[in-house]
């Protein structure tokens, strides 16, 4: 009993170890001026990604010169830059590697309508193979497959087919084994 | 005309073979810098020899140079360090170093020990020289040309085999043309 909990106990700690290591983001102690400039700085540093680190984004890195540049945009925040200004001036320096969601360029518009294109070509094919299928299955019935049922016959067709199968049960009785009624009809 | 359509998949396999193929041996940890051929970024520093008297980019090299971000705490440097003295006894190019988020005592105790190989040592401890110049990480190396516009960067240790194949022809290049204008302009005047 007193081992179980003792179990349970030492899980729950162990666990909460652990959140609170993966929880952890870098947090520079940084005064501003208002609230919105704040909010400003918290999506910039999220949205440029640490050159160092290569998947982190500023707000998550640890390295070096990712702390350099949040404190770089803190300053330009509290200098009155615009978030334009301030992303044309990491652009310069570190090129499009520092943007999370990458430009529309000629460089990148596979990378922007890639997906799409891919899907359009997939829906193409496959409706090019239900199409094929489903035309294969209408020459099958013109055909006149084993498998399709006659059930669109007017009534003259009815009676000449039910004239043909009593004909050919009466000529050969062995081949009528499987609907010995219908056939007297 | 329905047997070329079977080798469609064959073909979008093959392309999509040579981008991966590609991929294999791109190298996602060097970035390409947005700097080449454009100016060296302005900049007053102190540098580790003058004291506090500041310097500028007019008191760069006025021929073909290497720009070399280094720090006392940066082990790929030491392996740098006897390749750029070499260069410095045989007085092949001048190497000017920027001491990138490093303690002045530090980075002096280092070239005590391992030999300075720079012509003057440009200061940067906060490192925001070192954000104008695009650099994430000691040690990054630029060719400046004799104009002060940057030519090449090297990101990572520069070993022998990449000073001989990568550093060296492209210098070689700068000065060649830099002795011909030099040359030109001087003919002009006299």
């Amino acid at each position: 009993m007193s081992q179980i909990r003792l179990w349970t106990r030492s899980f729950l700690l162990l666990s909460s170890l652990i959140l609170t290591i993966t929880a952890t983001a870098q947090v520079d102690v940084f005064d501003f001026e208002t609230a919105e400039q704040e909010e400003r700085f918290r999506q910039l540093a999220n949205d440029f990604r640490c050159p160092m680190c290569q998947n982190a984004n500023l707000t998550h890195s640890t390295g070096g010169v990712a702390a350099d540049l949040r404190r770089e945009i803190y300053n330009q925040i509290l200098e009155g830059r615009t978030d334009e200004e301030i992303e044309q001036f990491m652009l310069q320096r570190y090129g499009d590697f520092i943007l999370y969601r990458p430009r529309l360029t000629a460089k990148t518009i596979l990378l922007w309508f890639g997906p799409a294109l891919f899907f359009i070509i997939g829906l193409w094919v496959a409706l090019g193979i239900i199409k094929r299928s489903a035309s294969q299955n209408r020459n099958n019935d013109e055909a006149g497959s084993e498998t399709t049922q006659p059930e669109d016959l007017t009534a003259d067709e009815q009676a000449r087919l039910d004239r043909l199968l009593s004909d050919r049960l009466a000529s050969d009785p062995s081949t009528g084994d499987d609907s010995p009624d219908d056939s007297r009809r | 005309m329905k047997n070329l359509k079977l080798y469609i998949p064959v073909l979008a396999f093959l392309i999509l073979a040579v981008f991966m193929w590609r991929g294999l041996y791109m190298d996602s940890r060097t970035l390409p810098s947005t700097l080449i051929d454009r100016e060296l970024p302005e900049f007053a520093l102190r540098t580790l020899t003058e004291g506090d008297q500041l310097v500028s980019n007019a008191d760069l090299p006025d021929e073909p140079f290497i720009l070399n971000i280094w720090g006392s705490y940066c082990l790929p440097c030491l392996q740098e360090n006897p390749i750029f003295m070499s260069a410095r006894e045989q007085g092949l190019v001048p190497i000017v170093g920027v001491n990138y988020k490093d303690r002045d005592n530090l980075a002096r105790d280092w070239l005590d020990i391992n030999g300075n190989p720079f012509t003057m040592n440009i200061v940067d401890d906060t490192g925001r020289y070192g954000i104008d110049l695009g650099v994430y990480g000691a040690p990054e190396t630029f060719i400046v040309d004799a104009d002060g516009v940057i030519r090449y960067k090297h990101i990572g240790t520069i070993n022998y085999q990449a000073w001989q194949d990568e550093i060296m022809p492209v210098v070689r290049e700068l000065q060649s043309a830099h002795a011909e204008q030099s040359a030109t302009t001087t003919g002009q005047s006299s």
